[in-house]
């Protein structure tokens, strides 16, 4: 039994499109005028080919793709007569744009997404409050996407250069990409880095995890005071931790050097690798005491009943269930000791430059686009270790038949 | 499956530990082209005459006198030849932080055979100071932003009629004060006596109020040609051999306004208390990198004036080109027509009581 629809007969929202998109007409007109050095002009010509083209797109073009082809192959020929090729790329980014939106507006899409009584008001907060996340999401990710075209600029400058912007190919170059790989001031922190990091995380790790599952013993006495002292170094400011930090390393390395005799490197690097590794722990504790509260303790005494010993069911029973939790602390543990600067400032020396010391003095003293180069490698780094993480997670969900949250 | 990483990590780190079991010797330097310079003229030689010392370069010249103290204090000395400024020298000096050396015992004699302490002559500026070059702070100026008539006057730095836009200028008192006296009337000779007085300083501020809301204050050397290069800034004071490196190397239209331009020295110190083998390796690099050739080398790379006199007749063109370095030298006949020398009494007695008010004036 099927309800029958009455034809509803739809109001015409002309009257509502064409304002609006003489509005986005208008803040487009205004940027471009205002880079031809013409903005009033710019300003009301915008508006008029705004309303020009929501009134001819509502009313002549139903074919959506058409449409949107149409006016970005015709603003891509306004913006190249304008200003050659670059002008045609905006031209086209702008014409997608201004398509969309008329379409958005004239066809009712706008109100696709909320429920059918919502009034003027609840519609237009509910579009206003997506367009302010996807401003907040902008103004996140815009710093990094504009340091990516940057690093392969063919200057030496932190600069988009004429020849950059009009997408000329000798306006780019890989050679800041070149200078990372082969230059011994940038591989010689590379490989400090990728020592330090992954030591001071194994060290990280296998401390902070035992530390969260003694601490989560309810018999053990004064937990909470330790639990605080052991984040301490997540909340203390990091320049204090590292002026104590430098003094007590420093007799530690002295005395070292005196009783043991190793050379001064080798000492330099534990020394940094355990400061390090005391940064990381308050993650690793943090995590794993979160993926404690959902352990069933009855596992580890059903283990015990039948006979293993308290490691085997560590081993075998706790660990694989608190493992998302120990991999994300150590994912944070690496992260912290790759990415820090303070510390190793302090207690580590020119033999253990780290890639951030080596970014910061380069920042300082040279403003050289192989920064930009190397955050590039950096961010790309990054979305690779979370991604891989996060799939491995979700495959050892599935073999264990449980369902990625 | 964690003791096999463990194992590998440990593995890894000692291995790392012995390729670096040669012998450390650590510099510490200002970064940038002119650390690079060093490398070339200094520390590649040296690493070619002895392949079982391996040089390590920290650019912590700008912080070296606070590190030097701290590690002092922490008996933890990781530095073993230090990079500063004249200026610092003193006050490491002072402090007995640096080492007191015998420029005879320590430094090559000239090729002709005069002694070091009469080839590097007054730059030897006091006991610890082993000098290298001499380096100016001066004005670069965008060459496509100033008309028909280049800046060729410092006062048209203060000049916004004739040359209108941003101009940057450090972040400190030393040179700006005294460039706005001189532009304010002051007689050249004048000057420190006017600046060592209330209503001098006075003076120079109110002459540097006349362009504050145009300017961009700058602390890093590199901030300048960075600035000039995104047009930010039409005229820019830095280092001499910054704007060098953005003319000649990276193409800019820069050009350089040398009236005024000040002069300073730039030299090793060795931290005090070195350990007896560290020192001697030290010591031996420097007799190597201060020689005559050494030094007239280093200027191929950078446009800074070697500090021995007979390193000057040896220093010739731009390593790998045709350029000639003479003309963007400071110390060129043609360039060094109008120079100011950094006066190290007034400011080590003023400093402190001027880097006050200027910074009140700044934040006013």
């Amino acid at each position: 039994m099927s309800i029958a629809h009455p034809e509803i007969p739809r109001p015409s929202l002309m009257g509502f499109t064409l304002p609006l998109m003489a509005a986005a007409g208008l803040g487009f007109g205004y940027i471009v005028g205002t880079a031809h050095g013409a903005p009033v002009p710019g300003f009301l010509a915008g508006a008029l080919l705004g309303a020009v083209l929501g009134y001819v797109l509502a009313s002549f073009v139903p074919n959506r793709k058409a449409g949107r082809i149409g006016a970005a192959v015709v603003a891509a020929v306004a913006g190249f007569v304008l200003s050659g090729f670059p002008g045609a790329v905006v031209g086209a980014i702008i014409g997608l744009i201004m398509s969309w939106f008329a379409y958005w507006l004239s066809s009712g899409d706008y109100r696709a997404k909320v429920p059918v009584y919502a009034t003027a008001g609840d519609v237009l907060w509910h579009n206003s409050f997506k367009f302010i996340c996807g401003l907040i999401f902008f103004f996140l990710v815009a710093p990094i996407v504009v340091v990516l075209p940057l690093s392969f600029n063919a200057q030496d400058f932190f600069t988009f250069t004429p020849e950059m912007l009009s997408f000329d190919p000798a306006g780019y170059s890989l050679k800041h990409y070149e200078d990372f790989l082969t230059n011994p001031n940038w591989t010689r922190p590379l490989k400090n880095s990728f020592i330090i990091a992954p030591l001071a995380t194994i060290i990280s790790v296998s401390l902070g995890t035992l530390a969260a599952i003694g601490l989560s013993q309810s018999h053990v006495p004064g937990r909470r005071a330790i639990m605080a002292i052991l984040i301490s170094p997540m909340i203390v400011p990091l320049i204090i931790s590292a002026t104590g930090m430098f003094f007590f390393y420093s007799k530690l390395g002295n005395w070292l050097e005196a009783t043991v005799g190793l050379s001064g490197d080798f000492i330099g690097f534990i020394k940094v690798i355990l400061a390090h590794a005391v940064l990381g722990i308050p993650f690793v504790i943090i995590t794993v005491t979160a993926t404690l509260v959902g352990f069933d303790r009855s596992l580890t005494r059903a283990a015990a009943n039948m006979g293993a010993g308290p490691v085997r069911t560590f081993f075998k029973v706790q660990m694989p269930l608190i493992l998302p939790g120990v991999i994300s602390g150590g994912l944070f543990a690496f992260i912290t000791s790759f990415d820090e600067v303070v510390v190793v400032l302090f207690v580590g020396s020119a033999a253990q430059k780290t890639l951030p010391w080596q970014m910061f003095t380069g920042l300082r003293e040279q403003i050289s686009p192989t920064i930009l180069a190397v955050a590039t490698v950096l961010v790309i780094f990054s979305i690779a270790l979370l991604t891989t993480v996060e799939l491995l997670r979700r495959r050892s969900e599935r073999l264990r038949g449980m369902s990625p949250s | 499956m964690k003791l096999t990483s463990i194992l590998a990590a440990t593995t890894a780190l000692t291995m790392a530990a012995g390729a670096a079991s040669a012998v450390d010797l650590t510099l510490v330097s200002w970064g940038g082209a002119y650390q690079k310079s060093q490398l070339k003229a200094y520390a590649e030689p040296y690493m070619a005459m002895h392949p079982d010392v391996n040089i390590i370069w920290d650019e912590s010249s700008a912080e070296a006198v606070a590190k030097l103290r701290a590690m002092h204090e922490a008996g933890n000395l990781t530095w073993d030849l230090v990079d500063v400024d004249a200026a610092d020298s003193f006050r490491l000096c002072d402090e007995g932080l640096a080492l007191e050396y015998e420029p005879n015992d320590l430094l090559a004699p000239a090729p002709d055979g005069t002694s070091a302490a009469d080839d590097f002559g007054a730059q030897i500026v006091n006991a610890c100071y082993i000098p290298q070059i001499v380096y100016s702070t001066t004005f670069g100026y965008r060459t496509d932003m100033v008309g028909d008539t280049p800046p060729s006057n410092i006062c048209d730095v203060f000049d916004l009629e004739k040359y209108p836009g941003k101009r940057s200028l450090e972040k400190r008192p030393i040179n700006n004060m005294e460039w706005a006296l001189l532009c304010d009337g002051v007689a050249k000779d004048d000057i420190y006596s006017v600046l060592a007085t209330d209503e001098g300083q006075q003076q120079a501020l109110a002459k540097l109020g006349t362009i504050k809301d145009q300017v961009i204050w700058w602390s890093a050397g590199a901030d300048t040609p960075q600035l000039l290069a995104d047009g930010e800034v039409v005229m820019g004071s830095t280092y001499n051999g910054r704007l060098f490196s953005a003319i000649v190397e990276q193409n800019q239209p820069i050009g350089m306004l040398w009236d005024a331009q000040v002069f300073s020295f730039d030299g090793w110190v060795i931290p005090a208390d070195l350990p007896e083998d560290r020192l001697a390796l030290v010591k031996d690099f420097l007799f190597f990198a201060t020689d005559t050739q050494r030094l007239a080398d280093q200027a191929k790379y950078i446009s800074y004036g070697p500090a021995r006199a007979s390193s000057a007749p040896l220093v010739g063109k731009l390593d790998g080109t045709d350029i000639d370095m003479a003309p963007y030298m400071p110390t060129d006949p043609a360039n060094a027509q109008n120079v100011f020398y950094y006066n190290f009494e007034f400011w080590a007695d003023y400093r402190d009581d001027i880097d006050a008010k200027f910074q009140a004036w700044l934040a006013g």
